[in-house]
């Protein structure tokens, strides 16, 4: 396997949160714990995950969004999580982002070309403005927006158009690395497929690479090369799309697959336990898992599994019983 | 005779002084007791309208223009707000999208239950109390006792969703309209909700009206399925046959767009184009634009809904999904 384009090393966020007057705690929300992630060029590195779990905080922190409380994060080889902005401005031209709400994400009072024209003023000031022109020009061809949108603004267009200018956005300025956080969530069905499409074809034409962050995992198994299942700020499982879903073997991802409703029916069949988060500001010491995990025994209550090799299967999982 | 029986419904909201903008355009609908129906469809379609009309809580200036409403042969649309109040929220309830905004932030989970029991019956509290805490320990909720004295923001998603079923069940209601009840939450708590809902409504025999853009959600809850398009049904009939074999092409262009659908490292299919907005429609069939089996006659009138399905040029059993 060539090196890596992205790799994380024990990378922790921890958020500080409002001490209370009196009290002498300070409580701490563990967001994540601990990652190792390596992602290669190329490829569509999926973060799935439910609310809470730390996939969009691993995403952050790896574009600098976010500063990471512990480990480290590199680039192309280059350690990047502790250069100050001055060093890491011509790395951030590498590595952009898709953000999940496009009625968010884009400035009301800004026209699309201002926009587009922004990162390439703002991380390529050598470029003239002619260049810029031509620059946005071409990426709004490649996304599949008309050349007259331009001069619009953002409240114009629809969901799925605001997509396609957030992704053209992020790609003005020829990044390799995109991290691409639930784009698709906020579409109707119909236009889903349609922006899935458009960030594979980008994908072949240009090389990028992604990570993808989504909670749909019928997405990933389409979509993705490898997948990393998240819990409470640990990665639980790390396999290629095809294994994750031929062979879970954390008992975690076989929760996740089974809850997926299904055109032939049978996911809702039985009554289900409700089962939760545990509090991410006290993490129990053990699994974070286990108290929803159907294998559960004492060593998991206190001892906190590392992801390791399963034998035989290509797969990495986070369990003491995983095989 | 069904016991709930719409037909030709419209729903009209107010443009500039004598302009009228028809959000649902003549839809018709029948249930039977302990039926399950599914209601899919895009945002825009009408598909909230539809609930929201049924239980006559369309909100001014809008009004129901056309059509009639018959539950058990009595139409609601001739009601006074006195004689529909008896029925809302009491023969026919309601779950909505998101639970944080269907309960009351400064009100216990106690107070706002009996308060709803007290409503439609003539019940002591203490009575009602006692009923209350037994039907949170009908949805499963763990020491339901003590929840009652709990508010809405000391539980969990999954936990205030349950608790506005067990609202929704307290009256013993003949319909349940859910709409969208499990968008807001992960898919492991989604598969808990929704095993519960359907494990309630058979063994009530509540009839379940099922609002939701999920067709993996409907296929496994509901018996019939009707799917929406820019405030008309475009097509109706037995979930499983729909989903096995559909034959209108925006019904086919939905299932066929679906991730599990198609084939890893192929290209999805894409219905191109957007739904176009209430306050644009083309003329004829409003799918024409977007269809690819479109001729004039689409373009010029629009097709009834015969057969279940409302196309000129409706797929073949055994025929593929359009190219």
């Amino acid at each position: 396997m060539s090196a890596p384009i992205v790799e994380t090393r024990n990378l922790q966020v921890r958020f500080p949160l409002p001490t209370h007057f009196l009290s002498r705690e300070k409580p701490v929300l563990h967001a994540l714990s601990g990652v190792d992630v390596q992602i290669t060029q190329g490829e569509t590195f999926c973060v799935v995950g439910e609310s809470g779990c730390g996939k969009t905080t691993l995403g952050r922190a790896i574009i600098g969004l976010n500063k990471p409380s512990g480990g480290e994060v590199y680039f192309k080889g280059q350690r990047i999580d502790q250069m100050d902005e001055t060093t890491r401005k011509p790395i951030r031209r590498d590595m952009q982002m898709v953000f999940q709400n496009p009625y968010a994400s884009l400035n009301p009072r800004r026209t699309v070309f201002d926009t587009l024209a922004e990162p390439i003023n703002h991380l390529m000031p050598e470029k003239t403005k002619d260049e810029v022109r031509a620059q946005v020009e071409d990426v709004l061809a490649a996304t599949g927006c008309d050349p007259s949108w331009q001069r619009r603004l953002p409240h114009e267009f629809s969901g799925g158009q605001r997509q396609r200018i957030a992704i053209a956005r992020a790609l003005v300025t020829n990044p390799a690395f995109i991290v691409a956080d639930e784009p698709i969530s906020a579409l109707d069905v119909s236009i889903q497929a349609q922006i899935l499409n458009l960030l594979a074809d980008l994908q072949a034409e240009r090389g990028l690479t992604y990570l993808f962050i989504t909670h749909d995992l019928s997405v990933v198994q389409h979509f993705g090369t490898r997948v990393a299942v998240m819990y409470l700020g640990q990665v639980m499982e790390l396999a290629t799309a095809e294994t994750i879903f031929a062979d879970p073997k954390h008992p975690y991802t076989k929760l996740l697959l089974d809850a997926i409703p299904k055109l032939e029916g049978g996911s809702f069949e039985r009554p289900r336990t409700p089962g939760e988060l545990p509090d991410p500001v006290n993490p129990p010491p053990g699994c974070p898992f286990a108290p929803r995990c159907p294998l559960a025994a004492e060593r998991c209550r206190t001892e906190r599994p590392k992801l390791r090799e399963i034998s035989n299967s290509g797969s990495m999982a986070a369990c003491h019983f995983a095989q | 005779m069904p016991m709930l029986e719409v037909k030709d419904l419209h729903v009209a909201f107010p443009r500039g002084k004598k302009d009228w903008i028809e959000a649902l355009r003549g839809v018709d609908l029948t249930l039977e007791k302990g039926e399950r129906l599914g209601v899919v469809g895009e945002s825009g379609a009408g598909k909230s309208m539809l609930a929201f009309a049924i239980l006559n809580l369309i909100a001014e200036p809008g009004r129901v223009s056309n059509g009639s409403i018959a539950l058990d042969g009595q139409n609601l649309l001739e009601m006074s707000e006195r004689q529909i109040r008896k029925i809302r929220g009491n023969r026919v309830s309601m779950i909505f999208q998101d639970p944080m905004v269907t309960l009351n932030p400064v009100l216990s989970i106690g107070t706002q239950m009996i308060e709803t029991l007290r409503a439609h019956r003539n019940i002591s509290r203490r009575a009602a109390h006692k009923l209350c805490v037994q039907k949170l320990k009908q949805v499963a909720i763990p020491s339901a006792e003590g929840r009652m004295d709990a508010y809405p923001h000391e539980l969990s998603g999954g936990l205030r969703q349950r608790v506005v079923i067990a609202i929704a069940l307290l009256t013993d209601p003949e319909i349940i309209i859910a709409d969208e009840p499990t968008t807001a939450l992960d898919v492991t708590i989604q598969a808990e909700i929704m095993a519960l809902i359907l494990k309630l409504c058979r063994e009530n025999d509540v009839a379940l009206i099922l609002i939701t853009h999920d067709l993996g959600v409907v296929a496994e809850v509901t018996e019939r399925l009707m799917i929406m398009y820019a405030g008309k049904c475009v097509e109706t009939g037995r979930t499983r046959d729909m989903i096995a074999a559909p034959h209108h092409p925006y019904a086919a262009g939905l299932l066929k767009a679906l991730p599990q659908n198609a084939k890893r490292g192929e290209k999805l299919y894409q219905i191109p184009g957007s739904m176009p907005p209430i306050t644009n429609l083309p003329t004829g069939c409003p799918y024409h634009p977007r269809c690819p089996r479109a001729s004039d006659i689409c373009r010029a009138s629009m097709p009834p809904l015969e057969g279940g399905v409302a196309c000129f040029h409706p797929l073949e059993q055994s025929q593929e999904a359009p190219a």
